[in-house]
C-alpha cells in the first residue's frame, strides 16, 4: 500500500519535505512504516524511533496501520 | 470551556472575562511569552508551527480532562502561532473556580500537559541571525501516553 506520512518542523527540514511516501503491506506496523521512511535518502537523520500519530492519536511502535490512515512523524513537541 | 489555536494576538483580559463570573472567587490567568534569552544565547523572536488538527484536538482533550478532575472548574486557553516578538504571548490560559486552590491546580495543569502533549513546535530566532528548533527535553523518545 502507498502510504504517506506527515512531517513537522525540524523533521521536515532534516528530510527537506514536509510528507514522505513509502510503499508498505497493508497492515504494517507503525515500527515498520518508520524504518521505511528512514531508509530512504535524506531520511536517515530521523531518530530510529520518534513518536508518531496516526489519525491524529499518538500511537505505540505496535499499532497497525493502513493506507487511509493519517500517520504522521512528531518530533519533541515544545509549545507553550 | 473552551480552547483555540489562533493565528492573532492574544487577548488575556479577554479569555479572563470568559472565564470570570459571581459564583467563581477565583479566577487564575496564565500568560506564556516570548523570553529574551535562552541558554545563554540572546533572543529576538520565535516562530511557532503545529500539527494543527492534531494539536486542536490534544488542547481540547487537555481542557476536557482538566476540567473532570476539578469539578467546578471554568477554563479557556488559547495558542498563538506564527512569529511573535519579545514580550509577546504565546499562550493564555485562564481558569476560574468557586476556591483558589483547585483554580491554580488547573491552571497548572493545563501549561504542563500542554508542554507535555500538544504537537506544537518552536523556531528561536536569535540576534546572531541564526535560527533553531527548540527540543525541550528532547532525548528518549517515549509517547505521551506511556508517560502518563
Amino acid at each position: 500500500m502507498p502510504l504517506r506520512a506527515l512531517l513537522f518542523a525540524s523533521y521536515a527540514d532534516a528530510v527537506g519535505a514536509p510528507e514522505v511516501e513509502v510503499d508498505l503491506p497493508d497492515g504494517s506496523t507503525v515500527r515498520e512504516v518508520v524504518d521505511a521512511i528512514r531508509s530512504r535518502h535524506g531520511a536517515d537523520r530521523l531518530p530510529p524511533a520518534p513518536l508518531v500519530a496516526v489519525n491524529q492519536r499518538y500511537a505505540s511502535a505496535e499499532t497497525r496501520v493502513s493506507a487511509r490512515d493519517e500517520v504522521a512523524i512528531i518530533p519533541p513537541v515544545a509549545g507553550g | 470551556m473552551r480552547s483555540a489555536i489562533v493565528d492573532r494576538p492574544l487577548d488575556a483580559a479577554a479569555l479572563l472575562a470568559e472565564v470570570s463570573g459571581t459564583g467563581h472567587g477565583a479566577a487564575v490567568l496564565f500568560v506564556g511569552t516570548v523570553r529574551d534569552t535562552n541558554d545563554g544565547r540572546a533572543v529576538t523572536g520565535i516562530e511557532y508551527t503545529a500539527y494543527r488538527d492534531m494539536a486542536e484536538r490534544e488542547l481540547s482533550d487537555i481542557v476536557a480532562s482538566t476540567a473532570a478532575r476539578f469539578p467546578g472548574v471554568d477554563i479557556a486557553v488559547e495558542h498563538r502561532l506564527g512569529t511573535l516578538g519579545l514580550g509577546e504571548a504565546s499562550i493564555v490560559i485562564a481558569a476560574a473556580h468557586p476556591h483558589r486552590g483547585a483554580a491554580y491546580e488547573a491552571s497548572r495543569v493545563v501549561i504542563e500537559e500542554t508542554k507535555r502533549r500538544v504537537p506544537i513546535w518552536k523556531r528561536e530566532h536569535y540576534a546572531d541571525g541564526t535560527r533553531e528548533w527548540v527540543h525541550a527535553g528532547s532525548g528518549t523518545q517515549r509517547t505521551p501516553e506511556a508517560v502518563a
